[in-house]
Protein backbone atom coordinates (compact mmCIF):
# COMPACT_ATOMS: atom_id res chain seq x y z
CA UNK A 1 0.00 0.00 0.00
CA UNK A 2 1.55 3.24 -1.14
CA UNK A 3 0.41 5.93 1.24
CA UNK A 4 3.52 8.00 1.69
CA UNK A 5 6.06 8.70 -1.02
CA UNK A 6 9.04 11.01 -0.94
CA UNK A 7 10.29 12.64 -4.14
CA UNK A 8 13.77 14.08 -3.76
CA UNK A 9 14.00 16.73 -6.46
CA UNK A 10 16.85 18.70 -4.93
CA UNK A 11 19.42 19.55 -7.57
CA UNK A 12 16.91 19.04 -10.37
CA UNK A 13 15.93 21.87 -12.70
CA UNK A 14 12.34 22.70 -13.61
CA UNK A 15 10.24 21.03 -14.93
CA UNK A 16 11.67 17.90 -13.24
CA UNK A 17 10.44 18.54 -9.69
CA UNK A 18 6.83 18.94 -10.82
CA UNK A 19 6.95 16.12 -13.37
CA UNK A 20 8.49 13.68 -10.86
CA UNK A 21 5.89 14.71 -8.28
CA UNK A 22 3.09 14.33 -10.79
CA UNK A 23 4.29 10.83 -11.64
CA UNK A 24 4.45 9.94 -7.95
CA UNK A 25 0.89 11.21 -7.41
CA UNK A 26 -0.39 9.31 -10.42
CA UNK A 27 1.36 6.13 -9.29
CA UNK A 28 -0.54 6.16 -6.00
CA UNK A 29 -3.15 3.48 -5.62
CA UNK A 30 -5.05 5.07 -2.76
CA UNK A 31 -5.14 8.14 -0.56
CA UNK A 32 -1.86 9.28 0.94
CA UNK A 33 0.78 11.95 0.84
CA UNK A 34 3.57 12.86 -1.55
CA UNK A 35 6.45 14.73 0.06
CA UNK A 36 8.66 16.56 -2.43
CA UNK A 37 12.03 18.07 -1.52
CA UNK A 38 13.31 20.92 -3.69
CA UNK A 39 16.12 23.43 -3.39
CA UNK A 40 14.51 26.66 -4.57
CA UNK A 41 11.39 28.70 -4.05
CA UNK A 42 10.42 28.86 -7.74
CA UNK A 43 10.10 25.06 -7.74
CA UNK A 44 7.88 25.33 -4.65
CA UNK A 45 5.63 27.77 -6.49
CA UNK A 46 5.44 25.51 -9.53
CA UNK A 47 4.50 22.59 -7.26
CA UNK A 48 1.77 24.74 -5.70
CA UNK A 49 0.37 25.52 -9.16
CA UNK A 50 0.32 21.80 -9.93
CA UNK A 51 -1.49 21.10 -6.65
CA UNK A 52 -4.03 23.86 -7.27
CA UNK A 53 -4.79 22.57 -10.77
CA UNK A 54 -5.26 19.03 -9.48
CA UNK A 55 -7.25 20.13 -6.43
CA UNK A 56 -4.68 18.70 -4.02
CA UNK A 57 -4.05 20.20 -0.61
CA UNK A 58 -0.46 21.47 -0.45
CA UNK A 59 1.67 22.65 2.45
CA UNK A 60 5.11 24.15 1.85
CA UNK A 61 7.80 24.55 4.45
CA UNK A 62 11.23 26.16 4.24
CA UNK A 63 13.72 23.86 5.95
CA UNK A 64 16.81 25.94 5.23
CA UNK A 65 18.04 28.45 2.65
CA UNK A 66 18.18 25.87 -0.06
CA UNK A 67 15.88 23.16 1.18
CA UNK A 68 12.12 23.28 0.90
CA UNK A 69 9.52 20.61 1.48
CA UNK A 70 6.12 20.51 -0.19
CA UNK A 71 3.63 17.97 1.14
CA UNK A 72 0.69 17.11 -1.11
CA UNK A 73 -2.32 15.33 0.28
CA UNK A 74 -3.83 12.98 -2.25
CA UNK A 75 -7.40 12.07 -1.41
CA UNK A 76 -9.48 9.13 -2.59
CA UNK A 77 -9.62 9.15 -6.41
CA UNK A 78 -7.38 12.21 -6.66
CA UNK A 79 -4.33 10.48 -8.09
CA UNK A 80 -5.65 10.79 -11.64
CA UNK A 81 -6.44 14.09 -13.38
CA UNK A 82 -9.86 15.41 -12.36
CA UNK A 83 -11.14 15.95 -15.88
CA UNK A 84 -10.94 13.30 -18.55
CA UNK A 85 -7.98 14.08 -20.76
CA UNK A 86 -8.86 14.83 -24.33
CA UNK A 87 -6.81 12.69 -26.64
CA UNK A 88 -6.90 12.47 -30.41
CA UNK A 89 -6.00 8.80 -30.46
CA UNK A 90 -7.48 6.09 -28.30
CA UNK A 91 -5.41 5.23 -25.26
CA UNK A 92 -3.48 2.11 -26.17
CA UNK A 93 -2.04 1.55 -22.71
CA UNK A 94 -3.41 -1.65 -21.31
CA UNK A 95 -4.26 -2.22 -17.69
CA UNK A 96 -1.15 -2.76 -15.67
CA UNK A 97 1.28 -4.22 -18.22
CA UNK A 98 4.83 -3.67 -16.94
CA UNK A 99 7.84 -4.45 -19.17
CA UNK A 100 11.18 -4.95 -17.44
CA UNK A 101 14.61 -4.52 -19.08
CA UNK A 102 17.30 -5.89 -16.78
CA UNK A 103 19.90 -5.86 -19.55
CA UNK A 104 20.59 -4.05 -22.81
CA UNK A 105 21.00 -7.47 -24.45
CA UNK A 106 18.10 -9.88 -25.01
CA UNK A 107 18.60 -13.57 -24.28
CA UNK A 108 21.80 -15.53 -23.70
CA UNK A 109 24.48 -15.79 -26.37
CA UNK A 110 26.39 -13.20 -28.36
CA UNK A 111 25.97 -9.74 -26.81
CA UNK A 112 25.94 -8.10 -30.21
CA UNK A 113 23.01 -10.25 -31.29
CA UNK A 114 21.32 -9.62 -27.94
CA UNK A 115 21.44 -5.90 -28.48
CA UNK A 116 19.98 -6.20 -31.98
CA UNK A 117 17.15 -8.28 -30.50
CA UNK A 118 16.51 -5.71 -27.77
CA UNK A 119 16.24 -2.93 -30.33
CA UNK A 120 13.82 -5.01 -32.39
CA UNK A 121 11.82 -5.88 -29.27
CA UNK A 122 11.35 -2.24 -28.32
CA UNK A 123 10.44 -1.34 -31.89
CA UNK A 124 7.88 -4.15 -31.95
CA UNK A 125 6.44 -2.85 -28.67
CA UNK A 126 5.60 0.46 -30.36
CA UNK A 127 3.53 -1.44 -32.92
CA UNK A 128 1.39 -3.40 -30.46
CA UNK A 129 -2.28 -2.59 -30.06
CA UNK A 130 -1.79 -2.64 -26.31
CA UNK A 131 1.08 -0.59 -24.92
CA UNK A 132 2.68 -1.14 -21.52
CA UNK A 133 1.73 1.11 -18.65
CA UNK A 134 5.25 1.16 -17.24
CA UNK A 135 8.67 0.22 -18.66
CA UNK A 136 11.43 -0.34 -16.10
CA UNK A 137 15.15 -0.23 -16.95
CA UNK A 138 17.84 -1.43 -14.58
CA UNK A 139 21.39 -2.77 -14.52
CA UNK A 140 22.74 -2.55 -18.09
CA UNK A 141 19.15 -1.95 -19.22
CA UNK A 142 19.83 1.64 -18.10
CA UNK A 143 21.88 2.15 -21.28
CA UNK A 144 18.67 1.83 -23.33
CA UNK A 145 17.24 5.15 -22.07
CA UNK A 146 20.56 6.94 -22.32
CA UNK A 147 21.48 9.51 -24.98
CA UNK A 148 23.50 7.00 -27.05
CA UNK A 149 20.74 4.37 -27.15
CA UNK A 150 19.65 3.12 -30.54
CA UNK A 151 16.10 2.73 -29.21
CA UNK A 152 15.71 6.34 -28.18
CA UNK A 153 13.23 7.31 -30.89
CA UNK A 154 11.03 4.28 -30.17
CA UNK A 155 11.12 4.96 -26.44
CA UNK A 156 10.25 8.62 -26.97
CA UNK A 157 7.32 7.54 -29.14
CA UNK A 158 6.16 5.20 -26.38
CA UNK A 159 6.52 7.96 -23.80
CA UNK A 160 4.56 10.33 -26.02
CA UNK A 161 1.81 7.69 -26.13
CA UNK A 162 1.66 7.83 -22.34
CA UNK A 163 3.94 4.96 -21.31
CA UNK A 164 5.79 5.72 -18.08
CA UNK A 165 9.51 5.08 -18.69
CA UNK A 166 11.59 4.75 -15.54
CA UNK A 167 15.29 4.03 -15.17
CA UNK A 168 17.07 2.91 -12.02
CA UNK A 169 19.03 5.86 -10.61
CA UNK A 170 21.56 3.70 -8.77
CA UNK A 171 22.33 1.88 -12.02
CA UNK A 172 22.82 5.10 -13.97
CA UNK A 173 25.14 6.36 -11.22
CA UNK A 174 27.08 3.10 -11.29
CA UNK A 175 27.60 3.28 -15.05
CA UNK A 176 28.19 7.04 -14.81
CA UNK A 177 25.40 7.85 -17.30
CA UNK A 178 22.97 9.76 -15.04
CA UNK A 179 23.65 12.94 -17.00
CA UNK A 180 22.75 11.19 -20.23
CA UNK A 181 19.23 10.06 -19.37
CA UNK A 182 17.35 11.04 -22.53
CA UNK A 183 13.86 9.65 -22.07
CA UNK A 184 11.58 9.11 -19.08
CA UNK A 185 12.59 9.74 -15.50
CA UNK A 186 14.89 8.22 -12.89
CA UNK A 187 13.44 5.85 -10.35
CA UNK A 188 14.50 3.98 -7.22
CA UNK A 189 14.17 0.45 -5.88
CA UNK A 190 11.13 1.32 -3.80
CA UNK A 191 9.26 2.36 -6.94
CA UNK A 192 10.59 -0.58 -8.93
CA UNK A 193 9.34 -3.03 -6.30
CA UNK A 194 6.03 -1.20 -6.14
CA UNK A 195 5.58 -1.21 -9.92
CA UNK A 196 6.39 -4.94 -10.13
CA UNK A 197 4.15 -5.83 -7.20
CA UNK A 198 1.19 -3.96 -8.61
CA UNK A 199 1.72 -5.03 -12.22
CA UNK A 200 -1.27 -6.67 -13.88
CA UNK A 201 1.21 -8.59 -16.04
CA UNK A 202 4.98 -8.50 -15.98
CA UNK A 203 6.90 -9.08 -19.23
CA UNK A 204 10.66 -9.43 -19.61
CA UNK A 205 12.36 -9.79 -23.01
CA UNK B 1 17.25 43.22 -11.69
CA UNK B 2 15.77 46.73 -11.82
CA UNK B 3 16.69 47.20 -8.18
CA UNK B 4 20.34 46.52 -9.03
CA UNK B 5 20.30 48.75 -12.09
CA UNK B 6 18.74 51.65 -10.20
CA UNK B 7 21.70 51.75 -7.84
CA UNK B 8 24.32 52.09 -10.58
CA UNK B 9 26.01 55.49 -10.69
CA UNK B 10 24.86 57.41 -13.76
CA UNK B 11 27.56 58.57 -16.10
CA UNK B 12 27.55 62.12 -17.44
CA UNK B 13 24.46 63.06 -19.35
CA UNK B 14 24.85 62.94 -23.12
CA UNK B 15 21.97 64.26 -25.18
CA UNK B 16 22.98 62.09 -28.10
CA UNK B 17 22.17 58.96 -26.10
CA UNK B 18 18.60 58.63 -27.32
CA UNK B 19 17.84 55.32 -25.64
CA UNK B 20 19.75 53.97 -22.65
CA UNK B 21 19.09 52.77 -19.12
CA UNK B 22 16.36 55.34 -18.58
CA UNK B 23 14.09 53.75 -21.12
CA UNK B 24 12.84 50.20 -20.93
CA UNK B 25 14.58 49.10 -24.12
CA UNK B 26 17.24 46.39 -24.33
CA UNK B 27 19.36 48.32 -26.79
CA UNK B 28 21.29 51.60 -26.67
CA UNK B 29 20.73 54.14 -29.43
CA UNK B 30 23.32 56.88 -29.95
CA UNK B 31 22.81 59.75 -32.37
CA UNK B 32 25.68 60.51 -34.74
CA UNK B 33 23.93 63.04 -37.00
CA UNK B 34 20.36 64.29 -37.23
CA UNK B 35 19.28 61.38 -39.36
CA UNK B 36 21.69 58.68 -38.27
CA UNK B 37 22.10 56.82 -35.00
CA UNK B 38 23.78 53.59 -33.96
CA UNK B 39 21.83 50.78 -32.29
CA UNK B 40 23.96 48.69 -29.95
CA UNK B 41 22.79 45.49 -28.34
CA UNK B 42 24.09 42.18 -27.04
CA UNK B 43 22.61 38.89 -25.99
CA UNK B 44 24.02 35.49 -25.12
CA UNK B 45 22.82 32.36 -23.35
CA UNK B 46 23.40 28.62 -22.84
CA UNK B 47 22.15 26.09 -25.42
CA UNK B 48 18.44 25.28 -25.39
CA UNK B 49 18.91 22.24 -27.64
CA UNK B 50 21.61 19.70 -28.56
CA UNK B 51 22.55 20.61 -32.13
CA UNK B 52 25.39 23.18 -31.97
CA UNK B 53 24.80 24.49 -35.50
CA UNK B 54 21.12 25.16 -34.82
CA UNK B 55 21.94 26.63 -31.41
CA UNK B 56 24.38 29.05 -33.08
CA UNK B 57 21.74 30.15 -35.56
CA UNK B 58 19.07 30.63 -32.89
CA UNK B 59 21.40 32.58 -30.58
CA UNK B 60 22.26 34.88 -33.49
CA UNK B 61 18.60 35.37 -34.48
CA UNK B 62 17.86 36.28 -30.89
CA UNK B 63 20.76 38.77 -30.60
CA UNK B 64 20.04 40.38 -33.98
CA UNK B 65 16.37 40.78 -33.09
CA UNK B 66 16.85 43.85 -30.87
CA UNK B 67 18.07 45.86 -33.86
CA UNK B 68 14.94 44.94 -35.81
CA UNK B 69 12.75 45.82 -32.85
CA UNK B 70 14.20 49.35 -33.01
CA UNK B 71 13.48 49.60 -36.73
CA UNK B 72 17.18 49.50 -37.59
CA UNK B 73 19.44 47.69 -40.03
CA UNK B 74 22.15 45.26 -38.91
CA UNK B 75 25.70 46.36 -39.77
CA UNK B 76 28.35 44.56 -37.70
CA UNK B 77 28.38 41.78 -35.13
CA UNK B 78 30.97 40.37 -32.71
CA UNK B 79 30.87 36.84 -31.28
CA UNK B 80 30.63 36.29 -27.53
CA UNK B 81 31.79 32.78 -26.60
CA UNK B 82 32.10 30.85 -23.34
CA UNK B 83 33.41 27.35 -24.00
CA UNK B 84 34.84 24.49 -21.88
CA UNK B 85 38.49 23.72 -22.59
CA UNK B 86 37.96 19.97 -22.74
CA UNK B 87 35.09 20.09 -25.23
CA UNK B 88 35.64 19.37 -28.91
CA UNK B 89 36.42 22.45 -30.94
CA UNK B 90 34.28 20.99 -33.71
CA UNK B 91 31.26 21.82 -31.55
CA UNK B 92 32.41 25.43 -31.26
CA UNK B 93 33.00 25.51 -35.01
CA UNK B 94 29.41 24.44 -35.62
CA UNK B 95 28.03 27.05 -33.22
CA UNK B 96 30.03 29.80 -34.90
CA UNK B 97 29.06 28.57 -38.37
CA UNK B 98 25.39 28.83 -37.40
CA UNK B 99 25.90 32.31 -35.95
CA UNK B 100 27.83 33.65 -38.92
CA UNK B 101 25.23 32.35 -41.37
CA UNK B 102 22.48 34.28 -39.62
CA UNK B 103 24.57 37.46 -39.46
CA UNK B 104 25.10 37.14 -43.21
CA UNK B 105 21.38 36.54 -43.75
CA UNK B 106 20.74 39.71 -41.76
CA UNK B 107 22.96 41.62 -44.18
CA UNK B 108 25.59 42.29 -41.51
CA UNK B 109 29.31 41.60 -41.25
CA UNK B 110 30.79 39.37 -38.59
CA UNK B 111 33.80 41.38 -37.47
CA UNK B 112 35.44 39.43 -34.64
CA UNK B 113 34.63 38.49 -31.09
CA UNK B 114 35.91 37.30 -27.75
CA UNK B 115 36.01 33.89 -26.12
CA UNK B 116 36.79 32.66 -22.62
CA UNK B 117 37.11 29.21 -21.06
CA UNK B 118 34.10 28.41 -18.89
CA UNK B 119 32.39 25.43 -17.28
CA UNK B 120 29.53 25.41 -19.75
CA UNK B 121 28.79 26.61 -23.27
CA UNK B 122 27.28 30.04 -23.81
CA UNK B 123 27.07 31.91 -27.07
CA UNK B 124 25.68 35.12 -28.42
CA UNK B 125 26.57 38.29 -30.25
CA UNK B 126 27.13 41.95 -29.73
CA UNK B 127 25.40 43.65 -32.64
CA UNK B 128 25.66 47.15 -34.07
CA UNK B 129 23.04 48.53 -36.42
CA UNK B 130 22.01 51.87 -37.84
CA UNK B 131 18.69 53.65 -37.60
CA UNK B 132 17.23 57.02 -38.54
CA UNK B 133 16.31 58.54 -35.15
CA UNK B 134 13.17 60.03 -36.69
CA UNK B 135 11.98 56.61 -37.80
CA UNK B 136 13.05 54.45 -34.90
CA UNK B 137 10.51 52.59 -32.79
CA UNK B 138 10.52 53.17 -29.05
CA UNK B 139 9.07 50.25 -27.11
CA UNK B 140 6.77 52.51 -25.12
CA UNK B 141 5.28 54.86 -27.75
CA UNK B 142 1.83 53.28 -28.02
CA UNK B 143 -1.45 55.21 -27.81
CA UNK B 144 -4.96 54.18 -26.77
CA UNK B 145 -6.76 52.66 -29.74
CA UNK B 146 -3.70 51.24 -31.45
CA UNK B 147 -3.71 47.55 -32.17
CA UNK B 148 -1.15 45.09 -30.89
CA UNK B 149 0.31 42.72 -33.47
CA UNK B 150 2.46 39.69 -32.61
CA UNK B 151 4.48 38.15 -35.47
CA UNK B 152 5.41 34.69 -34.10
CA UNK B 153 3.69 31.93 -32.17
CA UNK B 154 4.22 31.66 -28.41
CA UNK B 155 5.35 28.58 -26.51
CA UNK B 156 8.92 27.82 -27.64
CA UNK B 157 10.23 28.07 -24.06
CA UNK B 158 7.92 25.37 -22.73
CA UNK B 159 8.60 23.13 -25.73
CA UNK B 160 12.40 23.45 -25.34
CA UNK B 161 12.13 22.79 -21.59
CA UNK B 162 10.07 19.65 -22.14
CA UNK B 163 12.46 18.59 -24.90
CA UNK B 164 15.37 18.83 -22.49
CA UNK B 165 13.93 15.91 -20.56
CA UNK B 166 12.83 14.08 -23.68
CA UNK B 167 9.13 14.88 -23.29
CA UNK B 168 8.39 17.14 -26.25
CA UNK B 169 6.92 15.44 -29.33
CA UNK B 170 9.42 15.58 -32.19
CA UNK B 171 6.99 17.53 -34.37
CA UNK B 172 6.60 20.15 -31.62
CA UNK B 173 10.34 20.62 -31.34
CA UNK B 174 10.70 20.89 -35.11
CA UNK B 175 8.01 23.56 -35.23
CA UNK B 176 9.58 25.50 -32.35
CA UNK B 177 13.04 25.34 -33.92
CA UNK B 178 11.60 26.46 -37.27
CA UNK B 179 10.10 29.50 -35.55
CA UNK B 180 13.26 30.38 -33.62
CA UNK B 181 15.32 30.23 -36.84
CA UNK B 182 13.25 32.97 -38.48
CA UNK B 183 14.99 36.34 -38.36
CA UNK B 184 12.74 39.23 -37.41
CA UNK B 185 14.16 40.98 -40.46
CA UNK B 186 11.19 40.05 -42.64
CA UNK B 187 8.68 41.29 -40.07
CA UNK B 188 10.63 44.53 -39.60
CA UNK B 189 10.67 45.17 -43.35
CA UNK B 190 6.88 44.81 -43.54
CA UNK B 191 6.33 47.03 -40.48
CA UNK B 192 8.37 49.82 -42.09
CA UNK B 193 5.43 50.54 -44.42
CA UNK B 194 2.95 51.01 -41.55
CA UNK B 195 2.42 53.54 -38.75
CA UNK B 196 4.21 51.69 -35.94
CA UNK B 197 3.99 53.57 -32.64
CA UNK B 198 5.91 51.13 -30.51
CA UNK B 199 7.79 47.90 -31.09
CA UNK B 200 9.70 45.36 -29.06
CA UNK B 201 10.76 41.76 -29.47
CA UNK B 202 9.24 39.12 -27.24
CA UNK B 203 12.04 37.33 -25.39
CA UNK B 204 12.90 36.53 -21.78
CA UNK B 205 10.02 38.32 -20.05
CA UNK B 206 7.40 36.51 -22.12
CA UNK B 207 4.53 38.22 -23.94
CA UNK B 208 3.04 39.69 -20.76
CA UNK B 209 6.39 41.00 -19.49
CA UNK B 210 7.14 42.80 -22.73
CA UNK B 211 3.59 44.15 -22.87
CA UNK B 212 4.10 45.47 -19.35
CA UNK B 213 7.15 47.40 -20.59
CA UNK B 214 5.21 48.67 -23.57
CA UNK B 215 2.37 49.97 -21.35
CA UNK B 216 4.99 52.13 -19.62
CA UNK B 217 2.87 52.79 -16.53
CA UNK B 218 0.55 55.10 -18.50
CA UNK B 219 -1.46 52.72 -20.70
CA UNK B 220 -3.46 49.53 -20.43
CA UNK B 221 -4.32 46.88 -22.98
CA UNK B 222 -6.83 44.16 -23.62
CA UNK B 223 -5.92 40.89 -25.34
CA UNK B 224 -8.26 38.33 -26.92
CA UNK B 225 -7.03 34.86 -26.13
CA UNK B 226 -8.39 33.27 -29.29
CA UNK B 227 -6.37 35.68 -31.47
CA UNK B 228 -2.97 34.97 -29.91
CA UNK B 229 -0.76 32.78 -32.11
CA UNK B 230 0.47 29.76 -30.15
CA UNK B 231 1.97 26.31 -30.62
CA UNK B 232 -0.84 23.96 -29.58
CA UNK B 233 1.81 21.53 -28.35
CA UNK B 234 3.01 24.13 -25.83
CA UNK B 235 -0.51 24.31 -24.38
CA UNK B 236 -0.66 20.53 -24.22
CA UNK B 237 2.73 20.37 -22.45
CA UNK B 238 1.71 23.09 -19.96
CA UNK B 239 -1.43 21.04 -19.26
CA UNK B 240 0.90 18.16 -18.40
CA UNK B 241 2.74 20.50 -16.01
CA UNK B 242 5.94 20.98 -17.96
CA UNK B 243 6.34 24.25 -16.08
CA UNK B 244 9.44 26.36 -16.49
CA UNK B 245 11.23 28.20 -13.69
CA UNK B 246 11.58 31.31 -15.84
CA UNK B 247 7.82 31.50 -16.48
CA UNK B 248 7.21 31.38 -12.73
CA UNK B 249 9.77 34.17 -12.19
CA UNK B 250 7.94 36.21 -14.82
CA UNK B 251 4.63 35.45 -13.12
CA UNK B 252 5.99 36.63 -9.78
CA UNK B 253 7.09 39.90 -11.33
CA UNK B 254 4.35 40.61 -13.89
CA UNK B 255 1.40 38.74 -12.35
CA UNK B 256 0.18 41.72 -10.27
CA UNK B 257 -0.32 43.75 -13.47
CA UNK B 258 -2.40 41.09 -15.21
CA UNK B 259 -6.09 40.30 -14.98
CA UNK B 260 -7.19 36.98 -16.50
CA UNK B 261 -10.82 36.49 -17.56
CA UNK B 262 -11.68 32.85 -18.31
CA UNK B 263 -8.11 31.99 -19.20
CA UNK B 264 -7.18 28.30 -18.83
CA UNK B 265 -4.13 27.51 -16.70
CA UNK B 266 -2.06 26.26 -19.66
CA UNK B 267 -2.61 29.54 -21.47
CA UNK B 268 -1.47 31.52 -18.43
CA UNK B 269 1.77 29.55 -18.46
CA UNK B 270 2.31 30.18 -22.17
CA UNK B 271 1.67 33.91 -21.76
CA UNK B 272 4.35 34.09 -19.02
CA UNK B 273 6.68 31.72 -20.92
CA UNK B 274 10.03 33.25 -21.89
CA UNK B 275 10.61 33.13 -25.62
CA UNK B 276 13.92 32.56 -27.34
CA UNK B 277 14.10 34.40 -30.65
CA UNK B 278 10.44 35.35 -30.26
CA UNK B 279 8.49 37.55 -32.63
CA UNK B 280 8.07 41.29 -32.81
CA UNK B 281 5.27 42.88 -30.82
CA UNK B 282 4.15 46.10 -32.50
CA UNK B 283 1.55 48.75 -31.68
CA UNK B 284 0.08 49.87 -34.99
CA UNK B 285 -2.45 52.65 -35.63
CA UNK B 286 -5.93 51.11 -35.67
CA UNK B 287 -6.92 52.08 -39.23
CA UNK B 288 -3.86 50.37 -40.73
CA UNK B 289 -3.68 47.37 -38.41
CA UNK B 290 -5.72 44.97 -40.56
CA UNK B 291 -3.62 45.79 -43.63
CA UNK B 292 -0.45 45.37 -41.63
CA UNK B 293 -1.59 41.98 -40.33
CA UNK B 294 -2.41 40.87 -43.88
CA UNK B 295 0.97 42.02 -45.18
CA UNK B 296 2.82 40.17 -42.43
CA UNK B 297 0.81 37.02 -43.15
CA UNK B 298 1.57 37.40 -46.85
CA UNK B 299 5.26 37.44 -45.90
CA UNK B 300 4.70 33.95 -44.41
CA UNK B 301 4.49 34.91 -40.75
CA UNK B 302 1.79 33.63 -38.34
CA UNK B 303 1.13 37.26 -37.35
CA UNK B 304 -2.12 38.21 -35.62
CA UNK B 305 -3.74 41.27 -34.10
CA UNK B 306 -3.89 40.06 -30.51
CA UNK B 307 -5.54 43.02 -28.82
CA UNK B 308 -5.60 46.76 -28.41
CA UNK B 309 -4.20 49.49 -26.23
CA UNK B 310 -6.78 51.27 -24.05
CA UNK B 311 -6.57 54.23 -21.64
CA UNK B 312 -5.01 53.35 -18.29
CA UNK B 313 -7.22 51.16 -16.12
CA UNK B 314 -6.87 49.39 -12.83
CA UNK B 315 -5.66 46.21 -14.49
CA UNK B 316 -2.78 47.07 -16.78
CA UNK B 317 -3.15 43.97 -18.94
CA UNK B 318 -6.48 42.18 -19.31
CA UNK B 319 -6.51 38.84 -21.09
CA UNK B 320 -10.00 37.72 -22.11
CA UNK B 321 -10.74 34.07 -22.82
CA UNK B 322 -13.90 32.74 -24.39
Amino acid sequence: MTNEVTVDARGLACPRPVINTKEAVEAMTGPGTVRTLVDNEIAVQNLQKFAAQRGLKAAAEKKSDNEFEVVLEVGEGQSAPAAAEITCTPDRRSGGLVVVFDSDSMGHGADKLGRILTKAFIFALTKQDELPEIMLFFNSGAFLTSADSESLEDLKALEAAGVSIRTCGTCMDFYNIAEKLAVGSPTNMYEIVDAMEHAGRLVKP
Amino acid sequence: MNRVLEKLPRSIRDDNLLIGFDSRDDAAVYRITDNLATVQTLDFFPPMLDDPYIFGQIAACNALSDVYAMGGEVKTALNIVCFPEQMSLNVLGEILRGGSEKVAEAGGVLAGGHSIADDSVKYGLSVMGLVDPEKMYPNNGGEPGSRLILTKKLGVGIICTANRIGAAPETAMQAAVGSMLILNKGAAEVLRDYPVQACTDVTGYGLLGHLHEMMDGRLSCRLSLDAIPVFDEALALADEFYLTAAAQRNRNYIGPFVHFENVPFAWEEVLFDPQTSGGLLAAVAADKAEDCQAALQKAGLPAQIIGEIVPKQEAEITVAGN
